[in-house]
């Protein structure tokens, strides 16, 4: 028998993220996306669908099809 | 008793309230709000480049716990695009300050006052000590004021122009009915121009253009702290009134034949 993992594949799903179309795998979380974006969650702010997504919430919350992601700093401004 | 500014809750011994952008880098910015004695520090809200997010952070050379971060809403041009700027800077954990500007022009960028007396409201019920960035005019002024804004920003002139007060005499009325702290936000271009908006009674100043864009923005941020000190010790001390002719200084009496 062959293990599940095996037949596994992996699905794809399309969501914005500040404003650019991205393929992430389904199931990624924004936690997990934020480790391979290279960003410190300690640094930046999430809106996921116009609604903030606090920090406890990174690891819980599942990217799905069609999401609206908007990962912001603070910059230099007057 | 010490002369403090306060806004909110907090109390500044500092007048000068200075920004982050234009600089050539972080450094730099770090060494200018050292040198300008600055408190409170505005910042922008913007998107992180995902392509090649940048890795440094200018949070990392701002200890928020040593300087008080004010975020601004610049670039919005909507009130609901201010609420929502507001709300993402609220999140990121650095208090409730906020420097509220609803853009009306990307010609003068001056104020869309209406837009920023919605914008205010809200943000006012949310909970937030809301600074807002107003036009030379009395009447909003006031009715931020009413609203629960914790200051109101009239500008001097538009934003980066180094024009200086073009209008003191409506700053003046501003001041005149103001309950709440009246701080000069932009278009100051020199020392002289923010020392006379402390001799004026402004309870403070707001500039980024005048110091980052500077030849030596260090040496101006400099310059700039001891324009605002010296300007509010001579509010307090009171200047004497102008007059046409000369009265002197030398005792009249005891002079030689």
């Amino acid at each position: 028998m062959v293990a599940v993992e095996d037949t596994v594949f992996l699905i794809h799903v399309k969501i914005c993220i500040n404003g650019e179309e991205k393929e992430v795998v389904d199931g990624l979380s924004i936690a997990r996306l934020l480790e391979e974006l290279q960003i410190r969650p300690a640094r930046v702010v999430i809106e996921l669908n116009r609604e903030i997504v606090s920090r406890q919430a990174h690891g819980s919350t599942v990217l799905k099809e069609g999401d609206a992601l908007e990962i912001v700093q603070f910059v230099g401004g007057g | 008793m010490e002369d403090l500014l306060k806004l909110g809750e907090r109390s500044y011994r500092s007048r000068l309230i200075v920004g982050t952008g234009k600089y050539k880098d972080f450094a730099e910015t770090k060494k200018a709000i050292e040198l300008s004695g600055a408190e409170i520090v505005t910042v922008a809200v913007r998107r992180v480049n995902i392509t090649d997010p940048n890795k440094e952070n200018l949070l990392d050379y701002l200890d928020p716990k040593k300087y008080t971060i004010l975020p601004n809403t610049a670039g919005c041009y909507t009130a609901e695009d201010a609420v929502r700027t507001c709300r993402l800077a609220r999140a990121a954990g650095i208090g409730n300050l906020i420097k509220l500007e609803v853009i009306g022009d990307d010609k003068t960028l001056f104020p869309d006052m209406p837009a920023t007396l919605e914008a205010a409201k809200i943000l006012v019920q949310e909970g937030f000590v809301v600074l807002p960035y107003i036009a030379d005019d009395p009447i909003t002024a006031k009715k931020l004021q009413d609203i629960g804004c914790a200051a109101v920003m009239p500008l001097a002139a538009p934003i980066g122009s180094g024009l200086g007060i073009r209008n003191p005499y409506n700053i003046r009325i501003i001041m005149e009915q103001a309950r709440v702290p009246v701080i000069v936000d932009a278009g100051v271009g020199t020392a002289s121009d923010a020392a006379i908006a402390m001799e004026m009674g402004c309870d403070g100043v707001l500039m980024n253009t005048a110091i980052a864009g500077a030849r030596d923005p260090l040496l101006m941020a400099e310059a700039m702290r001891q324009a605002v000190e010296a300007g509010r010790k001579a509010y307090l001390a009171g200047r004497i009134p102008k007059k046409l002719y000369a009265t002197a200084s030398s005792p009249l009496d005891g002079m030689l034949a």
